[in-house]
Formats: structure tokens, C-alpha cells, sequence
């Protein structure tokens, strides 16, 4: 292990003054910095930033600004591999979130952000104050909210546990964004034992503005009042960054509970028009959201942007309740506040429009030249760093990273016999719909607001949510993906393979992939098996990025994503946006008329490793993932784009988990009227790897038979691999699917009712069950 | 035609219905809760959202909130009122429509396409519709089980005042087709008078083929129609 950081310089007058520890204040030892989450060597180097020792206040501040979560301190030399920059973007990492070009003169903002450990400990809160703090993310930065997407993932549901999880979030997620009234536009969910003790919540939101209505988190202009808005401060997730940065244990879901913030929707709707308004206004220089860390790291990065100092009186900012202590106002992490730097001498008008929306705002500090983040209480200084070495000083490390022979075992893992002869194809066709991972996700979306603000072109269920831009042609889409997986027996090899799978999912219904945030999730960077999956993971996303031109404009990181020492997949998800030029050329995935010929765009293969399948018959992970060719995809993404812009294409759909039988079955039974398929595969591969196998790089097409050459055509000059496999047919001739030594056959009815049964049948009867293991 | 779409702390569907309003012509202003006086509107629309974030029963806060005072009057002397999805629990609790939306019978937030058959054509808000059309259009709330005393539920149904029903492809009122539990799949209603509506469903999501659905189209066409030309609060009521 190495210290990459460079060590702070330390300009003359930027050593703090003495502060005398605050009476009631616990002594700082050696036990109360362990607590804090600080090495001894990050200790030292604070007391060397400080010329002193701190104060108990000082170590909490320090504390949360050299967490995982705020200083990225495992991750941040990983973080520099990935590409940030393109003509487009306009806003890359640093900021509250990234901004893109979209064109016509608006911009979108965008990020993803995990909820992790508060979901593990408290679901409907966890999640629920995760999607408020992504769309404080995007309104901070002068943009309207547009579309939400969440990337969740659970154990298997056969637990009241887990179960009990899974609920909880997607009603947390459904409350908060259902109130606020931003649509919910899609995702993903995974179910995996390799998710058991750790959920994955990660939330992404999706703003518009005008190019005009950018604004940053800048604390800019000496003397400009600091002012807190919105929420008043409590109690409630003191050090939750600190507690999203360690593992979890077994007695954290009750221990860890006070850590977990509540949400309130209602404010944060009142909170969301006052900042656009405050915004527009012109009253204020710089806004940022108090999130994880709340007015420590709000105040202190905005400063570190400009490059000044503030000063905060403890005392002034508005509580919930008496006798807060310094220490715990700066560290609270209570939702829905703001903190503004506003223009010195607007202060009434800026407490006006807060007003208007029955919110407050006070002035709880100013901007200084001296550097400093500076906290007084009642005049009597208790807090003085010097900002820059809070900000970025924090130590980073660059670890060495192993792969653990049990997981590369497990890759060379001989597969079951590929073709299975004893198994029923027909069967099998249908029972894997009955897996929660392939079942339909109506169960999920049915709770969330999919319509509000009328700009939902395509809603959840389909390879990507798309939003129109009202008063243009325009549209934009989005998407959430990453099979944790492909990436455990891989790390490389899954991460590429999320960023071209996002990608084909954007240009599946006619969007060309524009950028990307991420969220890394992972387990604890201390052990050096997982810090192999980081930094491969990583390596491969910033490969296929810079390949696919869609630059990295920021994200979040999320380790020690473990309990009792057994860690998640590694699951580095990939928010993708895109843009649709034109309205006309939003694409769905399911078939539409029988007698429209199907077209599969890319190969087949004899792949096997990784598979729903293996999960759902064998109980197995293992084997290699699909491999991915990244030129291959790239000339598939033009291919179908170039396609989709003649007109005649129907529809589109990217085949992934569960193979080609599932995502033809899903082409025909995804739309309003089902239809059947009747599809010959002349192969030379074993029917299971053939009709299950994830190969990667394919996507079916249909159209009209008089459009079927050109665009065969069409794609070719792309040297994309396609060719005619069959034609759409009525509901009642089923789904079948000749291979060369048999047919496989199914009635469209079975598998729609497997598919729409999937979720339900474990969501809605275990209530019971539930009762009953609670009776037990 | 000056419709006055009103904003209360946590709407979330005025957008959405000022945008329906200026689709078929009509004049939509945004008001906010606190700004007093509807002189010179010809309608007034209570929008879908979270007002006061449901707190206490959703539409229970909103109901005391400034504009109701103008709100109420403006009804009672016949002018056009409207009311979706919280604008509908507003109204009910306001007093102005009969009965309660309780709790969804799954009890669960429920966002989905749903189908309405339009009861009744012979009013300002559905004139555009045939007589028993069946429309679709999306709905998304988590309380808008409609509840009545049996008294009540009797003078809706002798007085022909339920204006929509949920029901099924084939227009039958079946319970697999009720979203929520309601009774008598009860989706929309109509006050005595015939000038204030309320419903679940949202006919401003069914604007635009690109997002799914025409269905809403006719609704907002039919009050634009029936007060076309004319002006003031009391010209409805003509409707019945």
C-alpha cells in the first residue's frame, strides 16, 4: 500500500489559531479517533495540518471530510483513469452533478447516487431520502428534475428479509419521488445471494435547464452571507457519511438506525420550486445541497471552489431542537436543506421567495479571504481548519490489488453439460420467466408515478426510459445497468460489458449514447481481492467509455458494501443518457404486427458462463462472462441508429440476461397486444448455450417484409453481422423457435403469465408468510 | 376562456393541466394558494400532487388554504370546478363533492393505465365523449377509493351523478377492473348542480399520441366549448 497524496503545502498564514476544547467536549484520545473512523497515520497528519492537537468538534469535521464517502480516499487515483471530457459535456466531476449539451439550447444535468448502508438498515428511509438527496443533486444545479431511475439489488427473495427489504425500498423510492412529482422512467433489479446481507439502492436523476440556468456550488465573494434554507437541523444521521464508510454488522440494523436519515417529500417539493426560483432570481452566487456530511462538506468544498474562506456561527443556524452542539449541527446530515451564498445585501429578498414556499432561510455565516473554515459559537471560535487540506488534503491510497484464486476457480469452473438433452426446452422457456430477475417488473413501476409531468415517452419496462424536451423535437433517454455477476468473475471484462450493454438498451429505442455517471459499489478496498475488482472494474469501464465517446461527468462510491465480512458482487452501475434527435425515431421493444419480419442483429455463441440460466437451474455463478468486442458493439450502436433513422424499423431490443428465447419472448409479449414468433435458428451450437447463452453484442429488429432487404442492407455496409430469423405471428400460434434438430414451442399465454407472475407470487402471498415467520 | 389552475404547496400536476388547457385553446393561469380573487375566470381546476404532502388526510390542509375561499363561492354560484386526483380529495373534503377517498384496497401507490366508460355527455366537462365511450387514460394515486353512506352512493346513482366508471376492454364495470376498490367503480363524479367534477384519473396525461393516449383531449375541448364565447362565473350549470 501506498500514500499517492501529495502532501499539503502549507502556505504561511494558513496555520489555525489556538481554540480552547468546548466545555463539555469529550478529550481527544486515542479511542475517540478510532471511533471517528481515522488512522493513526491520518490522525498524525491532521495534528501536522493543525500544528495542534484538535478539538473534538475539529475531529468530527475532519472525520466526515476523510471519509470514504466524502474524500474518496480509496478510490480517487482509480477515479482519474476514466475519461471526463467531450465537446458536450459541460459540466464534468466536482460539481453536485454533471451537465451535458443536449441541444437547442437546453442542457441536461444528471447523476447517480447510492443509498447502500441506510437501506440495508432502515429500506423505506434509506431509499427514500436516497432519491431525495440525487434530485437535490440536480436542482442544485439549476435544473428541473425531469426522471428518476433506481439500480437496486437484494438477495434472493426467499427470505421474509429479504423480501422485507425489497418492499420497503421500492415504496421508498415510489413515496418520494411520487410526491415530489418526478416520474420514475426505469432501472434495474437483480436478485443474487451474492446480495444477501448489502441491498444496492442507487438512485439517478435527470434534470433540464437552459444553458442560462446553470449555476455551481461556489462560495464566491468575500463578505456574501452564508444563509441555511429549507429544513431546519437535527439529530438525525450524525457521521452518516463516516457509517456508509465501514461494513456492516449484524447488530447494525438496529444499532446503526439513528445514523439513518428521515425524509420528508413535501419539503423537499417546497424546497425544490424556492431554489429554482431563488436561482432565476439572480439573489444568489452559489447553492449546494447539505448532503452526506451536511453543512461541514457544503460549506467547506464550496469555499474550496473559490478558493475562500467562511465563517459560520453555530448559533444562528436554525434547530430542531435545543442544545445541539456544534459538533453535532456540523455533522448532521437532516434532509431537505440547502446552503446559499447570496449576494451581500439581498439577503430579504432571498428570505422572500423562501418564504412564499413556507420555508426558511437565515444567515448563518459569510465568505472570508483567509482560507479558513472557521466555526464559532456565541463569538467563542470552536472550529478552525484550514479548508484546502480538509478538502483535498485527505490521504489517498493506491493499494495492490490480488485476485482471489476461489473466484478465478470458480471462472474455470467446468460448466454442466451445455446441451442438456434430458431437460425441456418448452419448459425451461417458460420457468425462467419465473425468475425475479426475468419476471416483468409491473410489480416495481405499478408504484411509481411513471406519468406526472407529461413527458414520459417510453415509461419503465422497456431497454431505456425516454423523456421528451417539450417545444423541440428532441428527447432524451436514460438507463441503469451492470450484471454484478459478469463483473465478480470478471471485473474487467462486466464492467465493459455494463457500459455496452447501457449503450445498445439507448440505442434500442433510437437515442445515441451521450455520457455516463457511475456508482461504484464495492466491497472493502482493504482486502486485496477486492481491490483487484475496483481497480479491473474501473480499467474496463474507462476502456468502453473512451471507446463509445461517452464520457464519465461524475458519479458516487460506495464501499465496504460488506456484512460480517462477506462482500456484494462488485457492481459498478452505469447511468447512461442519450439524446434522441428527433421525436419520430423513439423506438419500443416489442413486436407489432404479425407477418413483420425479425432480424437479429450480431452472433450466437456457445457461451454459458455467468447465466440466468446456470443462477436459476444449476444454482450456479461461474464460468467465464460472455465476451464483449468493443468495436463490434461500436459498429452495432451505428448500425442500428443508422436503421432506426430510416423509419422503418418497429421495433428494437437488446438481448441480455436470459439470452435470445427471452428476449424474443420479451419482443413478443412486452407490448400492449401480445403476439406469437415463429423463429428458425440454423446454428451449429448446443441448444441451451443457443437459446439461453448471453452473448453479447445482439440486438432483434422488426419490420414490414418490404423493408427487410434495405435494411439488411443497411446494416451490413456497417459489417454488423444480420440476418432474418423468422416472422411475427398471432398470439395463439405461441412462440416457437426451430432449431436443427427440434422445435421448441410455447404458448404465448404460459409465458406471459409466468413473466407477470414472477414478482407477485413472492411479493404479495409472503405478507403472509412473512406473519407467519414473525409468529415463529 | 381564462381557466385559474390552482397551485397548492405540493401540487404536482398543475404543469401538466395548464399545459391541457393551452392545448385546446384555453387561457390557464397558475395561481398560487394565497392569491386571493377568481374576477374574470371562467374556471377554476384543482390539480393532482401531494398537497401539504397528504399529511393528515390527503386534500384535509388543503382545503383551509386561502383561494377555497374563493373557491367555494365561485362553485356555488355555478361556476366550472374541476378536481383531479388530489384536486378530487380536495373537493371532497372542501365539501363541495359528496363522499371520501380512502386508501387504495391494495394499499399501495397504483400507477397504471386505467379504462373509464363516460357515464353521462350531457355536461360541460363531457359533451365532447359519446355516451358510454370507453377511454383510457393513466391514473396514479395511492388514495382514491371512493366511499359514500349508502344514502349518498343511492342519490349518485338515482341521480345519474357518477360521471365516469373503471371498467373493462369491453366497457363492463367488472372488479378487475377496479384500480383501487372504489365502489361501484366509481372514477368520477358530479355535484348536484353539475358545474364541480372530480376525478382519479389524470385526463391531462392523455393529451398526445407520442405519450400514449388521446383520450383527455375531449375533456378539456368539451369545457372550452361549453363556455365558449362567454364569460363569468354562472354560465355553467347550462350544461344539464
Amino acid at each position: 500500500m501506498s500514500d499517492t497524496t501529495p502532501q499539503p503545502d502549507q502556505p504561511r498564514a494558513l496555520r489555525p489559531d489556538h481554540v480552547d476544547p468546548r466545555q463539555g467536549d469529550p478529550e481527544i484520545t486515542a479511542e475517540v479517533v478510532a471511533d471517528h473512523g481515522l488512522s493513526p497515520d491520518e490522525y498524525e497528519r491532521i495534528e501536522r495540518i493543525m500544528g495542534r492537537t484538535p478539538t473534538f468538534t475539529e475531529l468530527g469535521v475532519f472525520s466526515a471530510m476523510w471519509s470514504e464517502h466524502c474524500g474518496y480516499k480509496n478510490s480517487k487515483p482509480l477515479l482519474r483513469l476514466l475519461p471526463t471530457e467531450a465537446p458536450w459535456v459541460i459540466q464534468g466531476p466536482g460539481e453536485n452533478a454533471g451537465v451535458i449539451d443536449i441541444g437547442d439550447g437546453y442542457a441536461l444535468a444528471f447523476k447517480i447516487e447510492s443509498h447502500n448502508h441506510p437501506s440495508a438498515v432502515e429500506p423505506y428511509q434509506g431509499a427514500a431520502t436516497g432519491v431525495g438527496g440525487i434530485l437535490r443533486d440536480i436542482f442544485t444545479m439549476g435544473a428541473r428534475p425531469i426522471a428518476v431511475l433506481d439500480s437496486l439489488r437484494f438477495g434472493d427473495l426467499d427470505t421474509g428479509r429479504v423480501r422485507y427489504l425489497f418492499g420497503g425500498v421500492v415504496k421508498g423510492i415510489g413515496d418520494y419521488g411520487n410526491c415530489v412529482g418526478i416520474p420514475n422512467i426505469g432501472g434495474e433489479v437483480h436478485f443474487d445471494r451474492g446480495y444477501e446481507g448489502n441491498p444496492i439502492v442507487n438512485a439517478m436523476c435527470l434534470g433540464l435547464m437552459r444553458h442560462d440556468d446553470l449555476i455551481t456550488g461556489v462560495a464566491e465573494g468575500v463578505g456574501n452571507p452564508l444563509m441555511a434554507v429549507g429544513a431546519r437541523t437535527g439529530r438525525d444521521g450524525i457521521h452518516g457519511a463516516t457509517f456508509a464508510s465501514e461494513e456492516l454488522s449484524e447488530t447494525d440494523d438496529v444499532e446503526s438506525r439513528p445514523m439513518v436519515q428521515v425524509g420528508d417529500p413535501f419539503t423537499e417539493k417546497l424546497l425544490l420550486e424556492a431554489s429554482l426560483e431563488l436561482i432565476k432570481s439572480g439573489h444568489i452566487v452559489g447553492i449546494q445541497d447539505m448532503g452526506a456530511a451536511g453543512l461541514t462538506s457544503s460549506a467547506t468544498e464550496m469555499a474550496s471552489r473559490s478558493g475562500t474562506g467562511v465563517e459560520i456561527d453555530a448559533a444562528l443556524v436554525p434547530v430542531r431542537e435545543k442544545g445541539m452542539t456544534p459538533y453535532e449541527i456540523l455533522l448532521s446530515e437532516s434532509q431537505e436543506r440547502m446552503l446559499v451564498v447570496a449576494k451581500v445585501g439581498h439577503e430579504a429578498e432571498v428570505q422572500k421567495i423562501l418564504e412564499k414556499w413556507e420555508l426558511e432561510a437565515e444567515v448563518i455565516g459569510r465568505v472570508t479571504d483567509d482560507g479558513m473554515f472557521r466555526v464559532t459559537e456565541n463569538g467563542t471560535t470552536v472550529c478552525e481548519i484550514p479548508g484546502m487540506p480538509l478538502v483535498d488534503g485527505c490521504p489517498t491510497y493506491q493499494r495492490e490489488g490480488v485476485e482471489s484464486p476461489e473466484i478465478a476457480a470458480l471462472r474455470d469452473t467446468e460448466l454442466p453439460e451445455a446441451d442438456e438433452p434430458a431437460r425441456d426446452l418448452a419448459e425451461a422457456w417458460v420457468d425462467l420467466f419465473d425468475s425475479p430477475n426475468l419476471g416483468s417488473r409491473r410489480w416495481i413501476y405499478n408504484q411509481y408515478d411513471t406519468t406526472v409531468r407529461t413527458g414520459t415517452v417510453i415509461p419503465p419496462g422497456s431497454d431505456a426510459g425516454v423523456v421528451r424536451i417539450r417545444g423541440t423535437r428532441r428527447a432524451v433517454a436514460a438507463t441503469t445497468d451492470c450484471n454484478g455477476r459478469y463483473v465478480y468473475l470478471s471485473p474487467k471484462q462486466g464492467a465493459v460489458i455494463a457500459v455496452a450493454e447501457a449503450a445498445r438498451n439507448l440505442v434500442c429505442t433510437g437515442a445515441l449514447p451521450t455520457a455516463i455517471t457511475n456508482n461504484l459499489n464495492f466491497g472493502s478496498p482493504l482486502k486485496p481481492h477486492i481491490y483487484h475488482q475496483m481497480k479491473e472494474a474501473v480499467t474496463g469501464m474507462a476502456e468502453a467509455c473512451s471507446f463509445f465517446e461517452t464520457p464519465v461527468t461524475g458519479g458516487n462510491v460506495s464501499l465496504f458494501n460488506e456484512t460480517d465480512g462477506v462482500a456484494i458482487y462488485p457492481t459498478p452501475v452505469v447511468g447512461m443518457v442519450g439524446v434522441v434527435a428527433d421525436i419520430d425515431h423513439v423506438t419500443r421493444m416489442a413486436f407489432r404486427d404479425p407477418g413483420d419480419v425479425i432480424l437479429q442483429l450480431g452472433d450466437n455463441t456457445n457461451e454459458l458462463g455467468g447465466s440466468e440460466y446456470l443462477y436459476h437451474f444449476h444454482d450456479l455463478v461461474a464460468g467465464p462472462p460472455p465476451s464483449v468486442d468493443l468495436f463490434l458493439e461500436r459498429s452495432l450502436q451505428q448500425a442500428v441508429l443508422a436503421a432506426i433513422r430510416t423509419g422503418t424499423v418497429k421495433s428494437a431490443h437488446d438481448c441480455a440476461e436470459g439470452g435470445l428465447a427471452i428476449a424474443l419472448a420479451e419482443c413478443a409479449v412486452g407490448g400492449e397486444t401480445p403476439v406469437g414468433v415463429d423463429v428458425t435458428l440454423k446454428d451449429s451450437i448446443s441448444a441451451v448455450p443457443l437459446l439461453f447463452g448471453e452473448a453479447q453484442g445482439r440486438i432483434i429488429l422488426s419490420c414490414a417484409p418490404d423493408d427487410a432487404d434495405d435494411l439488411v442492407e443497411l446494416i451490413r455496409e456497417y459489417s454488423v453481422p444480420v440476418r432474418r430469423i423468422g416472422t411475427v405471428t398471432d398470439a395463439d400460434a405461441g412462440l416457437s423457435i426451430a432449431l436443427r434438430d427440434r422445435e421448441v414451442r410455447v404458448a404465448t399465454e404460459d409465458v406471459l403469465t409466468s413473466r407477470a407472475n414472477a414478482l407477485p407470487r413472492r411479493m404479495d402471498a409472503p405478507v403472509a408468510a412473512s406473519a407467519d415467520e414473525a409468529h415463529e | 376562456m381564462r381557466v385559474a389552475v390552482v397551485t397548492f404547496p405540493g401540487s404536482n400536476c398543475d404543469y401538466d393541466l395548464y399545459q391541457a388547457v393551452k392545448q385546446v385553446g384555453g387561457n390557464p393561469e397558475f395561481r398560487w394558494h394565497r392569491d386571493r380573487g377568481l374576477d374574470g375566470i371562467d374556471a377554476v381546476m384543482l390539480s393532482g400532487g401531494f398537497s401539504y404532502g397528504d399529511y393528515l388526510r390527503a386534500g384535509a390542509i388543503a382545503r383551509f388554504s386561502p383561494i377555497m375561499e374563493d373557491v367555494v363561492p365561485f362553485a356555488e354560484t355555478g361556476g366550472p370546478v374541476v378536481g383531479v386526483c388530489n384536486g378530487f380529495q380536495v373537493l371532497c373534503e372542501a365539501g363541495l363533492l359528496p363522499g371520501a377517498l380512502i386508501r387504495n384496497e391494495g394499499l399501495r401507490f397504483q400507477s397504471e393505465d386505467c379504462r373509464m366508460r363516460v357515464e353521462r355527455t350531457d355536461t360541460p366537462f363531457t359533451n365532447r365523449y359519446e355516451q358510454g365511450q370507453v377511454i383510457r387514460v393513466p391514473l396514479a394515486h395511492a388514495e382514491g377509493n371512493y366511499r359514500a353512506d349508502d344514502e349518498t352512493l343511492a342519490r349518485l346513482e338515482g341521480e345519474n351523478l357518477v360521471l365516469f366508471r373503471y371498467v373493462d376492454a369491453d366497457g363492463e364495470a367488472t372488479p378487475a377492473s377496479n384500480p383501487n376498490g372504489s365502489t361501484a367503480n366509481i372514477a368520477g363524479i358530479l355535484n348536484e348542480r353539475g358545474n364541480v367534477m372530480g376525478m382519479m384519473p389524470h385526463p391531462e396525461r392523455a393529451m398526445e399520441s407520442l405519450l400514449g393516449s388521446t383520450d383527455g383531449v375531449p375533456l378539456f375541448e368539451s369545457l372550452v366549448a361549453s363556455l365558449g364565447g362567454r364569460a363569468g362565473a354562472d354560465v355553467v350549470g347550462a350544461g344539464r
